[in-house]
């Protein structure tokens, strides 16, 4: 499984990426960590002409951002990330995420922004990403734009990145006040570290009476992108997250979605697994704050 | 296209050659350097057969082309002998508990567990699993490796226990 | 667990821990593994697959591959099936042919339809891209029974019928037990498509020598009488193909058998003037090459008593052999070798229905047919248990064969050589200190959990009698399994000993060096043991059928014996006294009586190549022995009824795993495995217990994840590793054995075989602990793998 041939460009910096998307066409790969455009080039499924490595570009990677976002430079490692006490502290959904995504090995190479402008339906990053509303930022030979994630994923694999752009910047907004935070990752898969079969996120606030003031839920692996699933996140306001709510909130996703089937598993079965992982990742998130409450 | 001239250090040597593009790392370390402890599985990044270090961290070695290694550092299983050429502690507790069979995950399992032993000397047995839980084995179960890791880790940190005793706590 | 085993004091080196003599090169990067051989001027392969599961080849054009700079040669099915002859099978099949490349219709998705050879293999992939083939697709059947309907499209038209074999075996009085018996059972099995997929593809690489004539093949093999197969193929005499069997091989567990890559690449190679190299990428491997193991529906009935005897049993098993049938419709006929397990039944009727299909083709997979034969005898048993309300553990012992009873004569008539199989059960229950496991089970299924134990106890049946061959092919009248092995003693005193076949860490070496060692009361560190080549070696048989402990085990010992009782000759020829005055010890020859007369190991050595003056009349100088010998009880031909003893040496295990499934995913977790194995006596411990656990990992993997999954367009859907999912240290538990040892009384040193340990009957314990989870819920699961979505699926039916 040898790829095919193509011209390499390795970049030192954003400048020197944009032009180079520029210049050459819509044949022209960014890559980045590599894990999942290598094994596509492998089996000749993808066959860029030009690879542009943006592995060289410093201002590409780091982690920072002021109180209210985190900003990953689009280039960091998934395992700095996991690593990273600002993840910790700013972005703990992400740090929960960050554990489930492939294996030790691949996220030593993998990325932040190359799992994001990737956009696998059922990846963990990407998830995240739209549960926290993030912001993206990109760069082409024009310029810089700013990109909302509502309207990032288009379709299966399909971002709303122009062939000439690259995804520079991810900001993630932090959660500040009105309670304590809690995050529920939540996955099936049928091996560790495999790509989930339906994976949930949640993200809630609950205030100082165990009543829920934010709520945020999404879900991958039951569409052709991940989805947000925003009747699920209003149930959840105003309750205190008790048994009968958590479960009627993730009944109603389960009637949200339309997944496909595949080989691994039916399409009957994602539409129930992600009723059950809506409802653990809920509990999950509503305990962590409970806990956290109980000890500040 | 054009074969381009790169730099790398594999096990503290530099190394100059040219190389196509598309010659993958692990091409790279067996066919034109000759280090042929490195062994390929799949080719799709998934059974960590190829795992070598880079920069200090462990990576798939077929999930990178030998261009990107340029300027970079890598260090394979051929490096994991000592100055005198005797084995690391790592490979003899490997050979002490039978950590193998027929000895092609083998290298990736070195250099994933020594990669694990060099940034956490005294792994728990989940933070072992972790460490090779993307490296394939289907000769060992993988039992006596687990065993291997522990046993090293013991030796390393001046314990000295038998293997295969029940000494090992946890 | 203990690195000793039960009988070591009898032994100084035999079943001691002893680091093994193989993992000293491999944790050094040091195996010379096939892709590690470079010849000068090599060229590189890559295949053209079929994209259709059947269909007509118009027109193969090659002209934009050769345009390539770089590429060589394209070479298509039609040369082959001029130039070679077509491939073996175990069956007869004169109408089912099968060349490396398909000749003028592709039969199964993935069908090695043209061979470009390239300076690389990036280029020769690039060349595989641009050969054009036109093709014309035909109906195509994947299912085994649709195709065995009278309509189904045929997948080997000459042939006349899909089935390509079909008998039903009779033994003892089947119909009158039944009708006997108080009770009666009937159910489906199924064994899904999987195998035991190594790490390292199969490769060969050959070279022809035009000056000597010969073919030089370097490949990671696993096959019996191999070269034969490929001089026969390639039109040449047999001593002019030279395997060279000093190839590490990376695992293979049964499956490379690898002759129509090498059929391939000898040709290449011959044709070329150039060595030839092929090394499958992933790809082509789990598509095209010898990946795909039994996959077979067993209809199962059982006849038994209210106090749980259990009278008889009828198998029916339909197996799905996939596009063409080399060995594998043989593992149809293997298991007829303990087709009643470990227990005392009387008649046992059992059918074997081989089918063609437009599957990839079947190849050999560890145990060779008896995984999922236990698992369809177990599942009988337990299901037998639940409708009579007993204890499965207790069913069991009433109906194991007692150790008073061996050797015991089965039905079909296979003799145990020997077995403890109470006191290994008795011995895995307490070493699971069982009556905790079940209270762990309640507690668990009290808190709401799905939780289970499984009980599975089966038979390893080892040693290669390979007695199924005449059985399903009687044109094969055959009876020899032989195994061969070679040691001198040189000049200088040291010890070496040639075996005759690769190695794929099952430890050969290390074995024929203790056992020599052993015989010789010599350290067996100082004793060299080198993998020859098919030219300067005698038959070997290669590392299959749980064989090799018994049968090179065996030569080893017999040769090491021939030089002990020369050294005791020279001995006695020298001090002038008979042998019986003398004493052997530790390669040292001393006068009983008189120990300060004695003659030591180098002075023996030297009389023995360069003092001829010194030597017994007549005895042939220096010191070299060979030994070739017979499977134990092996020589006979099989009976009209098929009856036939098969195998010599039967080891047992008995796995007790504790699951807990998800109600709501279905996903199994393993809590516990215990295992008790009894192999007889134990050659190297450490390596008898990485294979067990190596083979229940297997087992894991065939009972909840692996399977090659076919749509209905007859493509393969899990052809990668991503799809394709073999388990990896998260998946496989902590795994608790205990050992027991009754020997064999017909091995050198009470051998028995156990390359097939764990995955002979990790499968039905799997099956069994799931199956013990769903049934406080009556729900029951016979099909594997097990995985969450059909799990999931099943507990459905019981909520909704």
């Amino acid at each position: 499984m040898k790829a095919a041939a193509f011209d390499y460009i390795r970049a030192s910096d954003i400048a020197e990426v944009c032009q180079a998307l520029n210049d050459g066409g819509p044949d022209c790969k960014i890559i980045a960590g590599g894990q999942t455009l290598v094994p596509m080039m492998a089996m000749r499924l993808a066959r860029p002409s030009i690879i542009i490595d943006i592995n060289a570009v410093e201002e590409l990677q780091g982690i920072g951002g002021d109180e209210s976002s985190l900003v990953i430079k689009a280039c960091t490692r998934q395992a700095a990330a996991e690593r990273s006490p600002e993840v910790r502290a700013k972005a703990p959904l992400l740090a929960k995420a960050l554990r489930f995504v492939g294996h030790p090995q691949t996220r030593n190479r993998g990325t932040v922004g190359g799992s994001i402008a990737n956009a696998d339906p059922v990846a963990e990053i990407p998830l995240v990403a739209l549960t926290l509303d993030a912001g993206l930022v990109a760069e082409s030979a024009g310029g810089a734009k700013n990109i909302d994630i509502s309207g990032f994923f288009h379709g299966l694999m399909e971002t709303s990145l122009a062939p000439d752009e690259c995804l520079t910047e991810v900001h993630l907004p932090v959660w500040n006040g009105g309670g304590i935070i809690g995050t529920g990752f939540q996955e099936v898969s049928i091996r560790a570290g495999d790509f989930a079969i339906v994976a949930a996120a949640v993200q809630l606030v609950v205030d100082e009476s165990g009543v829920c003031r934010r709520a945020a839920v999404a879900l991958g692996g039951v569409a052709p992108t991940p989805l947000r699933i925003e009747a699920t996140a209003e149930a959840l306001l105003s309750s205190d997250l008790d048994a009968e709510t958590v479960g009627e909130a993730a009944r109603l996703a389960a009637n949200e979605i339309d997944p496909g089937g595949d080989v691994h598993a039916s399409a009957e079965y994602r539409r129930r697994c992600a009723r059950v992982m809506v409802e653990r990742a809920i509990i999950e998130a509503r305990d962590e704050a409970l806990r956290r409450a109980a000890n500040p | 296209m054009k074969p381009r001239e790169i730099s790398v250090t594999v096990n503290a040597k530099r190394y100059r050659s040219e190389v196509p593009p598309r010659l993958t790392l692990v091409d790279y370390l067996r066919e034109v350097l000759g280090l042929i402890g490195t062994h390929t599985g799949c080719e799709h990044g998934v059974c960590g057969a190829c795992s070598v270090i880079f920069d200090g961290q462990p990576i798939r070695s077929c999930l990178m082309f030998a261009i990107q290694a340029d300027g970079h550092e890598v260090e394979t299983v051929e490096g994991l002998a000592e100055a005198d050429g005797g084995l690391s502690p790592l490979q003899d507790a490997f050979w002490e508990t039978h950590a193998l069979q027929c000895g092609y995950c083998t290298p990736g399992m070195l250099m994933a567990t020594h990669a694990l032993l060099r940034s956490n000397p005294d792994p728990t047995v989940d933070e072992i699993k972790e460490a090779i839980g993307g490296n394939l084995c289907r000769c060992t179960g993988y039992q006596q490796i687990v065993e291997a890791v522990r046993l090293a880790a013991k030796r390393m940190r001046g314990a000295h226990p038998e293997a295969g005793k029940d000494t090992i706590d946890e | 667990m203990s690195s000793e085993a039960p009988d070591s004091p009898r032994f100084r080196y035999v079943s001691r821990k002893r680091r093994t003599k193989e993992d000293r090169r491999f944790i050094a990067g040091e195996g010379r593994f096939v892709a590690d051989i470079g010849l000068p001027g090599m060229k590189h392969v890559a295949l053209v697959t079929s994209p259709h599961p059947a269909a007509r080849i118009d027109a193969i054009r090659t002209e934009e591959a050769l345009k390539i700079e770089g590429v060589v040669a394209v070479i298509t099915g039609e040369e082959l099936a001029q130039a070679t002859n077509p491939l073996m099978s175990g069956l007869n099949l004169p109408d089912v042919r099968r060349f490396p490349l398909a000749v003028d219709r592709a039969r199964y998705a993935g069908e090695w339809v043209a061979a470009v050879v390239a300076d690389s293999r990036y280029i020769a992939e690039d060349g595989a891209e641009r050969v054009e083939v036109d093709y014309d697709p035909l109906p195509f059947v994947v299912d085994a029974e649709e195709a065995m309907a009278e309509d189904a499209p045929a997948v080997h038209p000459a042939h006349g019928t899909n089935v390509l074999y079909r008998r039903k075996f009779v033994y003892g009085a089947v119909e009158e037990d039944f009708a006997a018996a108080d009770h009666r059972l009937a159910f489906r099995a199924c064994w899904g498509r999987n195998s035991t997929v190594p790490i390292e593809t199969f490769g060969v690489v050959a070279k022809w020598h035009p000056g000597t004539g010969t073919l030089d093949v370097w490949a990671s093999i696993q096959m019996p009488k191999y070269p034969e197969q490929i001089a026969r193929a390639l039109r040449l005499d047999a001593n002019c193909v030279r395997v060279h069997y000093d190839v590490d091989v990376g695992g293979s567990y049964g499956v490379k058998r690898g002759i129509k890559h090498t059929v391939l690449v000898g040709y290449l190679a011959r044709k070329l003037g150039c060595p030839v190299r092929l090394i499958e990428d992933r790809l082509e491997n789990m598509t095209g090459g010898d990946a795909h193991g039994p996959e077979r529906i067993f209809d199962v009935e059982a006849a038994f008593n209210g106090d749980g005897e259990i009278r008889s049993l009828r198998l029916r098993a339909l197996d799905n052999v996939g596009a063409y049938a080399g060995r594998a419709p043989l593992q149809l006929a293997k298991p007829i070798g303990a087709i009643v397990g470990p227990y005392r039944i009387k008649s046992v009727e059992y059918e074997a229905i081989s089918v063609t299909t437009n599957k990839t083709p079947q190849e050999a997979v560890r145990g060779f047919g008896q995984s999922p034969t236990n698992f369809a005898i177990e599942t009988a048993v337990d299901k037998i248990a639940r409708t009579l309300d007993r204890d499965r553990v207790e069913i069991r012992k009433r109906n194991f064969i007692r150790k008073d009873e061996f050797p015991y004569t089965i039905p079909s008539g296979s003799e145990y050589d020997s077995g403890d199989y109470h006191t290994v059960q008795d011995k895995v229950l307490d070493l699971a200190d069982f009556p905790a496991l079940i209270a762990r089970r309640d507690a668990l299924r009290a808190e709401g959990k799905l939780a289970g134990i499984g009980i599975a106890s089966c038979l390893e049946p080892s040693g290669g009698n390979a007695a199924f061959e005449p059985l399903f092919n009687p044109a094969n009248e055959t009876t020899t399994w032989m195994e061969s092995c070679v040691t001198k003693i040189d000049l200088a005193g040291t010890v070496t000993s040639i075996m005759a076949t690769a190695s794929a860490g099952q430890g050969h070496e290390t074995l024929v060096a203790t056992v020599t060692g052993e015989e010789l009361e010599r350290d067996p560190d100082g004793i060299r043991v080198v993998r020859s080549d098919s030219l300067a070696s005698l038959p070997s048989n290669s590392p299959v059928a749980s064989r090799m402990a018994i049968m090179l085990g065996g030569a080893a010992s017999g040769a090491a014996k021939i030089l002990k009782r020369k050294l005791i000759d020279i001995a006695a020829h020298n001090l002038q006294l008979p042998a019986d005055r003398l004493v052997y010890e530790g390669g040292n020859v001393a006068v009983r009586d008189d120990p300060g007369r004695s003659l030591a190991w180098d002075e023996l050595v030297e009389i023995a190549h360069r003092k001829y003056h010194q030597m017994p009349l007549g005895m042939e100088p220096g010191l070299q022995a060979s030994y070739v010998w017979e499977v134990p009880k092996g020589g006979e031909l099989p009976d009209a009824a098929g009856r036939v003893r098969m195998y010599p040496c039967y080891s047992f295990e008995a796995h007790i795993p504790l699951v807990e499934i998800d109600r709501q995913t279905g996903q199994v977790k393993i809590l516990e495995y215990f295992i008790g194995h009894d192999c007889g006596t134990m050659i190297n411990p450490d390596i008898v217990h990485g294979m067990i656990y190596g083979g229940i990992a297997h087992g894991i993997g065939a009972a909840l994840y692996e399977i090659f999954a076919y749509n209905d367009d007859g493509q393969l859907l899990t052809g990668t590793f991503m799809d394709y999912l073999l388990p990896s240290v998260h998946e496989i538990p902590d795994i608790k054995m205990v050992d027991h040892s009754t020997p064999s009384p017909l091995t050198s040193m009470g051998q028995k075989g156990t390359g097939e340990g764990g995955y002979l009957g990790a499968p039905a314990a799997v099956a069994s602990a799931v199956n013990d989870a769903l049934a406080p819920l009556g729900l029951e699961l016979n099909a594997l793998p097990m995985r969450p979505g059909d799990i999931e699926a099943l507990l459905r039916t019981k909520s909704e």
